[in-house]
């Protein structure tokens, strides 16, 4: 069996496969099926400084491989989260990922302090949700924007700090750069891209919000492009997440330039899927006699232009 | 366990219908763990979100669970499509179903259209306590009425055009009957009506909601309704919280 820790800015994940912000909750409806110890981590669904009630319905729409969603960061707030929640997900045995949102900067770092004090393993901060007006992707499309947001938040963050970027920019290379050159420890990419859908009787978008998110398959190739993309930029390290939906895919997102993953819609096609993405994942390394799985980091060899 | 994933052989296929189908899958600790009124998850090919579809029988004593549904678009036509003898990936049981409370007491079951096959498990359990109301466009497209007849049910049939028993609404047949409990399904339009029948009299009233919906489990929060609860207005979920739900805690949108 190969060796699949790895390392991110510090935190030990005693494997790449970490489930993702939105998708998995706080990590209860999951734990029906397996022990969340087998995760290398839970980035939790996003939370805000006080309680959201998120969007009005439809948020759900399906799509030709995917799915676009429109939630609106309905989350019981960070002090909820600390009480009741990070208790019980402390005691799964595997890394706990805060996700935080906010109206304002001042939100970010207020909630920065309060999970600072807390035994959250790690903070990633949503600056790219596409489905609430204010609440993250304000601060995420611009240089100046994701510096001063990271400047600002990392006096407050005693934690690692990863930040989540928008694929929907110019150009995310230099983004990616300006987070790092704020202080971020780590980035996670990519969220959602916003797409629309139209219900053809009725002329309205299919979702309330008019737009929504689009995740799954058809988002890898976009995801590995951008990973790959700010690999060649950032010296910190990538968690590579994009429509994963099976283990290949997750080796191809290892050699584009991730250090992990993190795997979310396919959670709703699959609720083992994490469980095979790692079964497959272990496997293909033996085969290959690769001795860790963080060997592979980065080891695409690009076509010469 | 409370739910999980299985494969499910199918044993039995039936159309309804012209696009109403009925399968009968072997599904055991699902079908152990399954109570009236949830829903099972069933997986397609080559989709990302799997299709919520309601439990219409359970015998645990075969493992087995029914489903009757409709073809809406590609996803059910493809379950349409599969024989006996296939397997189906299933997630179930999921969500919360009707509360039966006392099956002596005089209950009413109010469906329309795709919105009866629910009511089925919950309905057997009254006999001849209940009456069932159901409500179609015409005649072709009338379900189940042998399948409640057969457990002892008085089943009222509606139709739209008046080619089978009523001419009319299916909520007109509710006006002329005693009851002390009711559970509906069907649409919204249909539910609203039965709810303010129902509140009018002071009788509880269960009924069970769908709504676009991914995770079926309760993590992603995408099928959202609106609720009331001690005073107080959110979004709940269709999946985790429901799919049944008390009418007195819905409320309705627009």
């Amino acid at each position: 069996m190969a060796d699949l820790r790895v390392n991110i800015a510090g935190v030990a994940f005693q494997n790449p496969i970490v489930a993702a912000s939105g998708t998995f909750g706080f990590g209860r409806e999951y734990s029906e099926f397996y022990p969340l110890g087998t995760l290398g981590g839970i980035s939790c669904k996003g939370i805000t400084l006080t309680a959201r009630p998120g969007n009005p319905p439809p948020r759900i729409a399906e799509t030709p491989g995917g799915m676009l969603n429109a939630v609106g960061l309905q989350n019981p707030g960070v002090d909820h989260f600390i009480e009741y929640d990070l208790p019980w997900l402390k005691q799964q045995g595997t890394v706990i990922i805060a996700n935080i949102a906010g109206n304002t900067p001042e939100d970010y770092c207020r909630m920065a302090e309060k999970l600072s004090e807390t035994e959250v393993d790690m903070i990633e901060l949503n600056i790219s949700c596409p489905n609430v007006k204010q609440g993250g992707v304000q601060f995420g499309t611009s240089c100046a924007g994701v510096e001063s947001i990271i400047a600002a938040v990392r006096k407050y963050c005693k934690k690692p700090l990863m930040v989540k970027l928008s694929p929907n920019v110019v150009d995310i290379g230099e983004i990616a750069a300006a987070a790092e050159s704020a202080g971020a420890d780590a980035i996670s990419m990519i969220n959602t891209l916003t797409g629309m859908r139209i219900d053809i009787h009725t002329r309205r978008p299919v979702i309330r919000n008019n737009t929504g998110g689009l995740s799954g398959p058809a988002l890898l190739p976009v995801a590995v492009r951008m990973v790959s993309q700010v690999y060649q930029r950032v010296k910190i390290p990538i968690i590579g997440m994009g429509g994963i939906s099976k283990w290949q895919d997750a080796v191809e997102m290892l050699l584009a330039g991730a250090s992990a993953l993190q795997i979310g819609t396919v959670l709703f096609t699959d609720p083992y899927a994490p469980v095979k993405i790692l079964d497959g994942l272990n496997e293909y390394l033996d085969r290959n006699h690769i001795a860790k799985a963080a060997e592979l980091t980065g080891k695409m060899i690009p076509w010469e232009s | 366990m409370k739910y999980d994933v299985m494969l499910c052989k199918i044993t039995e296929k039936k159309q309804l219908t012209a696009d109403v189908f009925d399968l009968t899958v072997e599904a055991g600790k699902l079908a152990e763990a399954a109570s009236a009124g949830q829903f099972a998850q069933l997986y397609v090919p080559g989709k990302t979100l799997r299709r919520p579809i309601s439990i219409c029988e359970i015998n645990r004593t075969a493992g087995t669970l029914r489903f009757v549904f409709q073809i809406r678009g590609e996803g059910t036509a493809w379950l349409a499509d599969t024989c006996p003898g296939d397997t189906l990936d299933i997630l179930a049981p999921l969500g919360n179903g009707y509360s039966l409370g006392n099956t002596r007491q005089k209950a009413v079951f109010v469906g329309g259209g795709i919105g009866v096959p629910p009511l089925l498990e919950a309905a057997k359990a009254f006999g001849e306590n209940a009456a069932v109301l159901t409500g179609f466009r015409n005649e072709e497209s009338i379900i189940l009425k042998e399948d409640f007849e057969k457990s002892g049910n008085r089943v009222l049939v509606a139709t739209d055009d008046g080619s089978f028993g009523y001419h009319g609404l299916v909520t007109d047949l509710l006006k002329g009957l005693d009851f002390t409990a009711v559970f509906a399904c069907g649409p919204v339009p249909m539910l609203k009506v039965v709810c303010k029948i129902a509140a009018a009299r002071g009788v509880p009233c269960q009924i069970s909601l769908e709504e676009r919906m991914a995770c079926g489990i309760g993590a992603c929060l995408g099928c959202a309704c609106r609720l009331k609860k001690d005073g107080t207005e959110f979004y709940g979920h269709v999946c985790k919280d429901g799919p049944v739900f008390d009418s007195e805690t819905v409320m309705w949108e627009g």
